[in-house]
């Protein structure tokens, strides 16, 4: 159990910046989700904090001691690769018991921390297989059981699961919330999948070009997220994004409209705006809902409709050419080509002044 | 769409097993060749070259030629000086250069690739190049032993040996390989807080066991046929190899059924190591692409 602090943490490959000053608080037992697009720095920083990659600058604490240049081994982390990493020589047994091994326990420690590990992951009847006898979902139990056994301060996950097939991804996602609840302990997750970041995190950083966009909890992020990025990169279907003029400005809104768009006053939550200026609005697909004819504030035609069970998603053209989408119960199904209008309500609506 | 008939099929796997037999017989005659003269008293043995009874056991057949063989050479001695020197060299040979390997694909220390460079451009130098200065330098270097101090290296077993530990072939087949290995495993390892030494020999080295079984068997093969290197720096028959004693052979009149005999003879050890081997070897060529 520990806390885990960044401040100011940089990475440089030679002239090259990947890290541009990161700062994170994580807490004691807190589970945290590193997600953003590839290449954002996720997994970098992730193993800067592991020990793997050298920190340019800053400081970076866990438990309150300054581990910048201390061994991977003495930082008292244990890390699950994307890879799985586990031995192809080892059984599963010693594979797990590898870090024991290494630091020389006793005999009556090693075989109770692996049938304990064995056990938290309901692997007993694997311990003597060898890794090339096992499934990718079980090779990853193995993973998380060699992390368990060292008892860390704070677990690393390196995309644990973008190597499974999408059942057995859902699957380990809950085996890991779950082990998270049981263990308590501090927990740092990477991944480039908002579905894992948003029902495993207890906060989720949005990261961008070596940058924090947002670090907070995931509904948060997803009801008040401070910029366009973090808007758009959080939720499926992505949300909406309109560029608008801003008509005027007033205490807590800004009255804006476009092409398609009849005018409307959304609330701008302390965000600058003048009048005049272009801006974007943003609107989550499942925030829109059909109007009546001639009502509405959107005004297109349907272009597609996808049946996905639960909810029927509708690209609609807008008269102005930009599209949107509408995510709307399940048997609101429209014909293509049939003219559409939607409503929202002002409030979920969400404006930046930034513009796409 | 051509169909593709069985017969079509069979026709190839026929034609194709064919052409590998062909290559095979081509192959191997020479071995057939080598140990049938072997039982053949000299006269036959040349009168049999001009047509395929060079292959076959026949006309007068005695183990006579192994007999002489081993009365004109102290065959026995050469043959456990050689797998003595070939084992190892073999043997150090893997274990050093297997760490140098280690040490320019996982270390990190300033001017190992301009190292790992002259390392490897070494390979197109001709032993025969060096063999002059490397003789003047073992001949004075200095040596602590049974005997206390002495100078020079000449006619023993490490001037046979020490120069043949290292070399850029089997540094670089170590190299190429560690480097196709998984980085996760080594930074798991890491993690789990092994040492370097812990790493190359509970990770690395239980890996490797294709490309050792490679470097073993090219480096048997470069050791067993020294014949250069001993003849200039070893003058004494005690710690003479198989190839120097091929010398005891060709006299005045060259015993060509003897010689057959001591070939065959020598031919063992090598084949024995390479059947143990066989498998790994061939997995290894397979999986690095390194051809023997």
């Amino acid at each position: 159990m520990a806390q885990v602090k960044l401040r100011d943490i940089r990475k440089s490959y030679g002239p090259v910046e990947v890290i541009k000053g990161v700062d994170i608080d994580i807490d004691d037992g807190e589970f945290v989700v590193f997600v953003g697009p590839s290449g954002c720095g996720k997994s970098t920083l992730l193993r800067m904090i592991a020990g793997l990659e050298d920190i340019s600058d800053g400081t970076l604490e866990i438990d309150g001691i300054r581990v910048n240049d201390i061994e991977p081994s003495k930082r008292g982390i244990a890390m699950v690769f994307q890879s799985y990493a586990i031995f192809p020589h080892m059984t599963v047994r010693e594979n797990v018991a590898f870090g024991l091994t290494i630091n020389k326990a006793g005999k009556a420690e090693k075989s109770e921390k692996v049938a304990e590990a064995a056990r938290i992951l309901q692997m007993e009847h694997l311990l003597d297989r060898r890794p090339s006898e096992l499934s990718g979902g079980q090779r990853q139990r193995v993973a998380i059981g060699r992390a368990i056994v060292r008892d860390p301060k704070v677990f690393l996950f390196d995309e644990p699961l973008s190597n499974l097939d999408a059942a057995l991804r859902m699957d380990m996602r809950m085996e890991i919330g779950k082990l998270h609840q049981d263990l308590g302990t501090s927990m740092i997750y990477v991944t480039h999948d908002q579905v894992e970041a948003m029902t495993l995190a207890d906060k989720i950083v949005v990261l961008k070009d070596g940058k924090v966009m947002q670090a907070g909890a995931p509904m948060e992020l997803y009801h008040a997220p401070e910029n366009l990025f973090v808007a758009g990169f959080l939720g499926a279907p992505s949300m909406n994004f309109m560029d608008v003029t801003v008509g005027s400005v007033n205490e807590t809104t800004v009255s804006v409209s476009n092409a398609s768009l009849d005018q409307i006053d959304v609330p701008h939550k302390g965000r600058n705006f003048v009048a005049g200026q272009t801006a974007t609005l943003g609107v989550r697909p499942q925030y829109l809902h059909p109007a009546t004819d001639g009502q509405g504030r959107l005004h297109g035609k349907v272009m597609l409709s996808e049946r996905l069970g639960s909810e029927t998603v509708i690209d609609v053209a807008l008269a102005d050419g930009s599209k949107i989408i509408a995510a709307l119960a399940e048997d609101s199904i429209q014909e293509p080509g049939t003219a559409a209008n939607f409503d929202f309500n002002p409030a979920q609506a969400h404006i930046f002044p930034e513009t796409r | 769409m051509a169909a593709i008939t069985s017969d079509n099929h069979g026709l190839r796997l026929v034609t194709r097993y064919v052409v590998l037999t062909l290559i095979a017989i081509i192959f191997v005659f020479p071995l057939i060749f080598m140990v049938m003269s072997s039982f053949k008293p000299d006269l036959q043995l040349l009168r049999d070259t001009s047509g395929i009874r060079a292959f076959l056991p026949v006309g007068d057949i005695s183990l006579n030629n192994y007999v002489a063989a081993f009365e004109r050479a102290p065959v026995a001695l050469f043959v456990f000086n050689s797998v003595l020197v070939t084992g190892v060299t073999v043997l150090l040979s893997l274990l050093l250069c297997s760490m140098a390997a280690f040490s320019f694909v996982f270390l990190q220390w300033r001017g190992r690739n301009v190292l790992l460079s002259i390392i490897i451009a070494t390979l197109i130098v001709p032993f025969e190049t060096i063999a002059i200065p490397l003789l003047l330098l073992v001949s004075k270097l200095p040596w602590i032993g049974f005997d206390g101090f002495t100078i020079g290296w000449l006619n023993s077993y490490r001037v046979q040996i020490i120069p043949w530990i290292a070399d850029g072939l089997t540094i670089f087949l170590f190299v190429q390989f560690f480097k196709d290995l998984p980085r996760d495993l080594i930074e798991a390892s890491r993690v789990e807080g092994a040492s370097w030494w812990q790493i190359y020999t509970k990770v690395v080295m239980p890996l490797s066991g294709p490309v050792i079984a490679t470097a073993a068997i090219l480096k048997f093969l470069v050791m067993y046929n020294q014949y250069l290197w001993p003849l200039i720096v070893v003058q004494e028959e005690t710690y003479r190899p198989v190839m120097v004693g091929l010398q005891y052979f060709f006299q005045l009149n060259t015993a060509w059924g003897e010689v057959m005999a001591y070939l065959t003879v020598i031919t063992v050890p090598v084949l024995t190591f390479y059947l143990i081997l066989q498998r790994a070897f061939i997995a290894s060529i397979a999986s690095t692409g390194v051809k023997g």
